[in-house]
């Protein structure tokens, strides 16, 4: 055995294959569209970046950030919250994992013929809440209908911009070996709660979406002065996928802990029924930083001293590894690779 | 939740791990076949070959029931779908499976196929009910655990009175699989796969019953431990097998008698004698034509057999000429040996069945250990 290949992946079939479910789900099917289609000819500086939002210099000097989220989450109403909350935060959540602060929103809807004003104004007095709790107002928007049948309720896609403070520079390729992985927070609340719903699992105890703002709990870790080299939130393809990324931006590779890995027995149990991973579940309001190892117990301390991130904890560490595995002890000391997403997890979950 | 934890507890799975080691006999080595895709899963995922001494093998089994469903299925199948236009639904996985012309359920989905994944039998039922006009057939496939829920769902569908609900048999048989594999030349003869005892399934006994697997000890003198799916399930049957190995025996053990008993479920066994009889044969894919190893549904439901109700004729299609599925689903290959593994072949476009089902061999072996071909 010549040691393992490397990750090979078929070229996409762009005279002949169709999009599939696949594509939309956030694992490597996904990140290979994006890569061999829309990166390849979009291709800039920027988009090269390969982060959930890119960092642009201000003409005017300075940096800025913008990024851009499409939500076509069914059902669209959730324990924990809605389709108009949830465009809100996961905008703002974009902007500030890139160390930014966030200022201003746009929003797009795209309704189906038929839907309910009622359902409508839910939403909307929901996404103005979460604007309003989150000081960040949506300034600009639009609005277009499509005959029923060519789209589901209404889909909102939302931008966001913010601007970069002085010195703060967070992108996921400055993972390096040795630098210590942090985790805000429980995994897989977001999606197990979609998906509790949709599958009417009929808990006793309803599993809650996370869904939050993240922008407070990224400016007090900032606060710290501590060496944070990456901040990502693991929403669609959960922390698996989220990791995956980082390493292979980095060039590393990542070895997580199983055992220190917080996960809601609740969430557990759902997960365990419907035989799926946590690892693999969206999260919502949740965040992944590396840090380097000097930094990390002030960071850690930093988040559990905010209220999103009191469960937080010290998940793993950044390895050198040419093959950029991301590989987890397991509660029996036996070793695994978490690897990326396979086909589709979970149906429209964010 | 507390229920599952009490079976992945780290401290006695090393205790479990320290006894092997103790016990096992270092002049010699052991080769257990996991039947089930469950133990495959179940090994990969918790990383169970880290805690086996070196000459402790697990070989994996066909008991994954996506990755013995012959390519010539799927595309029935795939036919109802898009020229029948029939409601297609199934379990997730199958979905993923390749079929002919390089096509799978989910791609003929994209094509505009009405397929649609569901958890369980009984939500067909429940698609077919809300859609009188559509034809909805379901796609049966697993061993003896899933033949029931899919017996509960004609005798529903019959119950309500539903005439456009039926079913595509593709049930196939435990015990007729593990002959086939005890026979084979390989193991039989020739000796190139040595195997020493066999950790038998959990679910598919729960259903069965410990009784089939004692003719298999008896006449082939092969011990067999039924386990459950939690990893210290697997890790003591583990020890059980070594011991039985050492000692020189060959009966059946049940470690899982927290759910199996040696009858098993008589009134599950019924109401599948009621619905279903034995095909002829079967074809599997890896193990190729089984005599005797599969069901069809009986005459006196012929109307919710989709076979019955649509001009569909199997036609057997060969795999991929590299694709090692059969030799692998057999216990003569791993998955690092097939030239595709990895390279031509990965999750995200399986050329075999192995590589769909994350219970398939490659599948477990590239998502969960192939750091260990880095190191080798
Ligand atoms: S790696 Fe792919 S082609 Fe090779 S045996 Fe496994 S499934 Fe078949």
């Amino acid at each position: 055995m010549a040691g393992v290949r490397p990750d090979y992946v078929r070229p996409l079939d762009l005279k002949h294959g169709r999009v599939d479910m696949t594509h939309g789900s956030g694992g490597r099917a996904m990140a290979q569209l994006i890569e061999e289609l829309f990166a390849r000819h979009f291709d800039n500086e920027f988009l090269r970046q390969g982060n959930d939002g890119a960092t642009l210099p201000m003409p005017t000097g300075g940096r800025m950030v913008m990024s851009c989220d499409g939500h076509v989450v069914s059902p669209l109403f959730f324990a924990g919250g809605d389709i108009g909350c949830l465009c809100v935060h996961g905008t703002i959540n974009d902007v500030a994992v890139m160390g930014a602060k966030p200022l201003w929103l746009a929003a797009s809807f795209i309704m189906e013929e038929g839907f309910p004003l009622a359902d409508l104004a839910r939403i909307v007095e929901s996404m103005a809440r979460a604007a309003k709790e989150a000081g960040v107002p949506v300034v600009t928007g639009d609005t277009k209908v499509v005959e029923q049948g060519k789209a589901d309720g209404v889909f909102i896609t939302t931008t966001g911009v913010g601007v970069v403070p002085e010195g703060v520079t967070l992108s996921g390729d400055r993972a390096r070996p040795g630098d210590v992985i942090l985790l805000s927070g429980t995994l897989g609340d977001h999606g197990m709660a979609i998906m509790a719903q949709r599958e009417n699992l009929g808990f006793s105890a309803p599993i809650v979406s996370d869904t939050a703002a993240l922008h407070g709990l990224i400016a007090a870790m900032l606060e710290t002065g501590a060496d944070i080299r990456v901040l990502r939130d693991p929403t669609r393809g959960g922390l698996a996928t989220t990791l995956n990324e980082i390493a292979r931006q980095s060039r590393a590779g990542m070895m997580l802990e199983e055992e220190a890995i917080p996960v809601n027995p609740e969430v557990a149990a759902a997960c365990e029924f419907l035989g799926l991973d946590p690892l693999y579940v969206a999260n919502e309001g949740k965040l992944v930083a590396i840090v380097a190892e000097a930094d990390a117990e002030r960071v850690l301390a930093a988040m559990r001293a905010h209220p999103l991130g009191r469960k937080a904890a010290r998940i793993g560490a950044v390895t050198a590894d040419d093959h950029h595995f991301v590989q987890m002890t397991t509660g029996f000391g036996g070793r695994r690779i978490v690897d990326w997403l396979t086909g589709e997890q979970l149906p429209r979950i964010c | 939740m507390k229920y599952v934890d009490e079976f992945r507890d780290g401290k006695l799975a090393r205790g479990l791990a320290g006894a092997i080691a103790r016990e096992a006999d270092g002049a010699r080595r052991y080769s257990f076949m996991e039947f089930c895709g469950g133990h495959t899963h179940a090994i990969s995922r918790y990383g169970l070959i880290d805690l086996l001494p070196a000459n402790v093998r697990m070989v994996h089994g066909p008991g994954c029931p996506v990755c013995v469903l012959p390519i010539g299925r799927v595309d029935m199948a795939i036919e109802l779908a898009l020229e029948h236009g029939v409601t297609l639904c199934t379990y997730g996985d199958t979905l993923r499976v390749p079929a002919s012309k390089g096509l799978s359920l989910m791609k003929a989905k994209a094509r505009g196929g009405d397929i649609r994944m569901v958890y369980s039998s009984a939500d067909a039922v429940r698609i077919a009910q809300e859609n009188p006009d559509k034809p909805v057939v379901f796609l049966a496939i697993g061993f003896e655990t899933t033949t029931p829920p899919t017996a509960v769902a004609i005798k529903q569908a019959k119950a309500l009175g539903l005439k456009n609900f039926s079913v595509l048999c593709c049930h196939v048989l435990t015990p007729a699989a593990i002959s086939n594999i005890l026979e084979s030349p390989e193991v039989r003869q020739w000796g190139t796969v040595p195997l020493d005892g066999f950790i038998g399934p959990a679910h598919v006994s729960t259903v069965i019953g410990s009784r089939p697997y004692e003719f298999f000890a008896e006449e082939y003198r092969k011990p067999v431990v039924i386990a459950g799916f939690e990893p210290l399930d697997v890790m003591q049957a583990i020890l059980m097998l070594v011991r039985q190995v050492n000692a020189g025996t060959a009966y059946v053990e049940n470690e899982f008698s927290r759910a199996v008993s040696r009858d098993g479920n008589l009134k599950a066994q019924d109401l599948v004698a009621e619905l279903f009889e034995l095909r002829r044969e079967f074809e599997w894919r890896g193990l190729n034509v089984v005599p005797y190893s599969a069901l069809k549904i009986r005459k006196e439901y012929a109307e919710f057999d989709a076979e019955c109700r649509f001009p569909l004729a199997y036609r057997s299609v060969a795999d991929n000429k590299a694709c090692e599925c059969g030799a692998i689903l057999r216990g003569v290959k791993r998955p690092q040996d097939c030239t595709l593994f990895g390279t031509v072949c990965t999750p995200e476009n399986p050329i075999g069945s192995c590589m769909v089902s994350s219970e398939g061999a490659c599948a477990a072996h590239y998502t969960y250990g192939r750091f260990r071909d880095a190191a080798a």
